[in-house]
């Protein structure tokens, strides 16, 4: 899994740190996505799918 | 059916027996044309969307905008235009003008911020438990627990010294429209708070405490758009939270067997109340341009009223949606909409309700409806829903 985030379409909606914090944060300055894994493990895939659906601006894209 | 959908006061019904219930109307519209033509009671032929896909997708459109002045209102008797947003209140700009205000502030509400607000919020919950269990009974959960939480966190977060915050409290209860208001007092009020958050930016600035209003101070935001940030976020914040404080605990008393989930687990079981009690009875976009959804084509200029009580019960996402199953996955739920303008409060809600609920039902665990369900003072005929006294009692 590959994970692509669009920093500019983020409007700090925090749903992808709350889903899985091991693979999305928040800049602190202006709450947008930092991706702290662009390849996460097997264990986290539905966390990050889940996260993908959650964002409300659909900031967050996985490839295969 | 009619292709015109001409009963938009469907939107704001509630019946008093089963305040829970979807209006039958909704449910059948839903199932029948999840996105159908509406005609509006200023005479507008707009839209209304009762399926979650299909609200969810309006939601969550580039194509649509939420500038006040562009909007057609489904209120019942609303007939006339909508000014453009006053300064200061983002929900009613789109990008770029809105992306300024969000980044911004979204950077003083993120995940980990309003977590570290926990132990206030735990605090303000104890203070309040005691003086609950100080009242006569019946005493009333809105006045005397589920308002005052969120306006001390309100106060928390902008930074409201502790010795004006009954002065504020109060202040903020008269903006309320409720029996016994006159348009002028809430006028007063409103004029009030104004004036004190105007005063309130003023002394941030000149002297920074640690608090959001502070922090913001620094930013690029004009005094008036400062000042007009803080009456938002007091009028998205207080009411709202109160509300659905209020309407999960009259939920609970309705399905008591369900009270164990929520001591197990509550940040579940908190998704579910968000989705079930739902307090939003129309959120509303207008489209910019043609744009085609669910097989319906929405024309350019067309406002779109969404029900998100009706998309949070949808069949098709949710199952048996009109039944509270606090086991359920819930997420995804609309209650603080989706898109660019979901709720930037969000997180802090959470928090309020996940401490405060559970906290209510533990220390009082007799907690009982002093009044039969359909003397609850629930008012459904503004936009967003207000509970206006929940009587109650319990054994000591």
């Amino acid at each position: 899994m590959k994970v692509i985030v669009d920093e500019a379409r983020c409007v700090g909606g925090g749903h992808c740190v709350v889903t899985a914090e091991r693979v999305f944060d928040q800049h602190e300055r202006d709450g947008t996505v930092v991706l702290l894994d662009s390849t996460p493990p097997e264990e986290l895939h539905e966390a990050v799918h889940r996260a993908a659906m959650l964002c409300p601006a659909a900031a967050i894209s996985v490839t295969a | 059916m009619t292709d015109l959908f001409t009963e938009p006061e469907l939107l704001f019904q509630h019946n008093p027996e089963q305040p829970f219930q979807l209006p039958p109307g909704l449910a059948r519209l839903r199932a029948e044309r999840p996105l159908a033509p509406m005609r509006f009671p200023d005479g507008h032929e707009g839209w209304l969307a009762t399926g979650y896909d299909e609200a969810r997708t309006v939601l969550g459109h580039a194509a649509f905008s939420n500038r006040y002045e562009l909007i057609h209102i489904p209120l019942p008797g609303f007939s006339g235009e909508m000014p453009p947003a006053p300064t200061g209140d983002f929900l009613g700009l789109d990008a770029p003008e809105h992306t300024r205000f969000r980044r911004l502030l979204a950077g003083k509400f993120t995940v980990r911020r309003m977590r570290v607000l926990t132990e206030q919020v735990e605090r303000f919950t104890a203070d309040r438990l005691a003086a609950l269990a100080a009242l006569p009974r019946p005493a009333d959960l809105m006045a005397a627990y589920a308002q005052p939480i969120p306006a001390l966190v309100i106060c928390e977060l902008l930074g409201v010294p502790a010795t004006d915050r009954e002065w504020f409290r109060q202040a903020v209860n008269g903006m309320l429209a409720r029996e016994g208001t006159s348009a002028d007092d809430i006028m007063t009020n409103w004029t009030a708070l104004n004036d004190y958050l105007r005063d309130l930016v003023r002394a941030k600035r000149a002297e920074p405490t640690d608090d959001v209003l502070s922090e913001l101070t620094t930013s690029d935001l004009t005094e008036d758009e400062l000042t007009g940030v803080g009456v938002f976020l007091l009028g998205a914040g207080l009411h709202t939270t109160a509300t659905v404080l209020g309407l999960s605990t009259l939920a609970l008393l309705m399905n008591p067997g369900q009270l164990a989930t929520l001591r197990e687990n509550p940040a579940g079981a908190i998704e579910e109340l968000l989705r079930y009690t739902g307090i939003g009875g129309a959120t509303v976009r207008v489209a910019r341009t043609d744009v085609e959804i669910g097989g319906e084509l929405v024309k350019a200029g067309q406002t779109v009223a969404i029900s998100p009580i009706a998309a949070n019960r949808d069949p098709r996402r949710f199952g048996d949606g009109d039944a509270l199953d606090l086991g359920r996955d819930a997420s995804g739920h609309l209650s603080f909409a989706h898109g660019v303008h979901q709720c930037l409060g969000q997180h802090l809600a959470r928090v309020e309700l996940r401490i405060a609920l559970p906290a209510l039902f533990e220390r009082f665990p007799s907690l009982a409806l002093a009044v039969p369900v359909h003397e609850v003072p629930l008012r459904t005929t503004a936009n967003m829903y207000e509970l206006e006294r929940l009587p109650l009692t319990w054994q000591d």
